[in-house]
């Protein structure tokens, strides 16, 4: 099976390749337009800025082949909300893959004496509703980083709180994407990842 | 709910684990990568690693650390130690870490925040600070606890926050070593003074100082090292420990 882990000026693109690894899976690290359309599963992962990623993607047209994909492709993170229509983050228009916008999380929406942001730490999924979730239980514990989050809707297939309930994974025809860490979150997330492979 | 965050932390000298008391007295405590693997099955949430030699020849063996940790463990880790520049910090994420920390270059050249939070997001970049309580207040200091500034720890905290980090590390040098707990005053201080979340560090010795420092003390994490190296404190035990506290916690 070949794997492609879609390359582009974010972090922690190793980091997916070193869990596929462990699970296995050789990944090939590529921005080629024809070895990421002809890979068997694609995964677009990455922690960073939004504008400045969607301005390196759209300067190589990588955008352009992230949404004319048709086989499963799974978004990280960062990946998760350049799937979206647009991000607060740089105010920046991204792949319109899920129609739904990113935001900031908010001081005053807070939990009791303020939130922190970024999120950062361990939080749970539930509401899970997706074979990528086959065998996860509800509750589970994954590792968030971020400051911005995608709100509830009509593709979202996991939920979690953080000052409100929001959407930590989305999914919309072939098209996955997880906003915790799956590479960074022990054994649960390798299972999550594993689940991807198998789609 | 996000959880409170049990961290390990590995001081690594020419490759290997390293522990001291009140930062001297050096001693050997194992393989870095044999041990952070099982602080991973142990259910460590998170781990620190702070290089303490952190001179430039040895920066490349850092680097080969970094990554052969990256491969074998699958829970995020730090690395901190030394590090000076945003081409330090590019080589070290390259490598497989999730953050870098930095402590007495970020105090010389503040702007080396900016510069990390801009290029590689607020997100990986914690901002460690060792105090100390002195003349009737909380002062920081710099390398490695050698070197006081007259500058206050809590202005220091928010104008790094300010700057962009995007996490506080606090290591209480007054505490640390002595197993005698948490330095509760300053982290409450710190943790309400800014808006992102503050790891402390510096005298853990019993599992109801760990209680203490996330109730009484305010802190997101927990950092320690030779309660855990030494085994005096298993990390499943004290998870179950503070569940029974009422402490979100992940188990």
């Amino acid at each position: 099976m070949k794997i492609a882990i879609i390359k582009y000026n974010a972090g922690n693109i190793r980091s997916v390749a070193f869990a596929l690894e462990r699970i296995g899976i050789t990944p090939i690290i590529t921005d080629d337009a024809d070895e990421i359309r002809s890979a068997d599963k694609v995964i677009f992962p990455g922690v960073g800025e939004a504008s400045s990623a969607m301005k390196y993607l759209s300067e190589r047209k990588l955008d352009e082949v992230i949404i004319s994909l048709t086989q499963p492709v799974l978004g990280i993170c960062l990946g998760v909300q350049l799937m979206c229509n647009f991000s607060e983050e740089g105010n920046i228009k991204c792949l319109g893959i899920f129609n739904q916008d990113v935001k900031k999380f908010s001081q005053t929406e807070g939990v009791k004496g303020g939130l922190k942001i970024p999120q950062i730490g361990w939080n749970t999924i539930s509401d899970l509703k997706s074979p990528l979730f086959k065998n996860i239980k509800e509750n589970s514990y994954m590792y968030f980083v971020h400051s911005y989050f995608v709100e509830l809707g009509e593709n979202t297939i996991a939920t979690t709180n953080y000052g409100i309930n929001y959407s930590s994974a989305l999914n919309k025809d072939n098209f996955y994407a997880v906003q915790f860490h799956t590479e960074k979150s022990s054994d649960v997330g390798q299972n999550i990842l594993e689940n991807f492979i198998k789609l | 709910m996000l959880t409170k965050r049990i961290i390990p932390c590995l001081d690594i000298k020419d490759g290997r684990t390293v522990k001291g008391v009140n930062f001297e007295n050096i001693r050997d405590a194992g393989d870095p990568v044999e041990l952070a693997i099982n602080y991973a099955k142990q259910g460590a949430d998170e781990l620190v690693f702070l290089d303490i030699t952190a001179t430039n020849e040895k920066r490349k063996t850092l680097s080969e650390l970094v990554t052969r940790i990256a491969k074998h463990i699958n829970i995020p880790f730090t690395v901190g130690g030394g590090i000076s520049s945003v081409e330090d910090v590019s080589v070290l994420l390259n490598a497989g870490a999730d953050k870098i920390s930095v402590n007495t270059s970020a105090f010389k050249n503040p702007q080396l925040i900016n510069d990390l939070a801009n290029q590689f997001g607020s997100q990986c970049v914690v901002l460690a600070i060792d105090t100390k309580f002195e003349g009737g207040d909380w002062f920081v200091y710099l390398n490695g606890g050698r070197v006081k500034t007259e500058t206050k720890t809590i202005d220091w905290a928010k104008q790094g926050v300010a700057l962009g980090a995007g996490e506080i590390l606090l290591t209480s040098m007054n505490n640390d070593g002595t197993k005698d707990g948490f330095a509760i005053d300053i982290t409450k201080a710190v943790s309400e003074a800014v808006n992102v979340p503050v790891i402390a560090s510096g005298g853990a010795g019993t599992m109801e100082h760990f209680s203490d420092i996330f109730t009484s003390g305010k802190a997101d994490a927990a950092l320690a090292a030779s309660v855990f190296h030494y085994k005096e404190i298993g990390i499943p035990e004290l998870k179950k420990f503070l569940k029974t506290k009422n402490i979100e916690i992940r188990i």
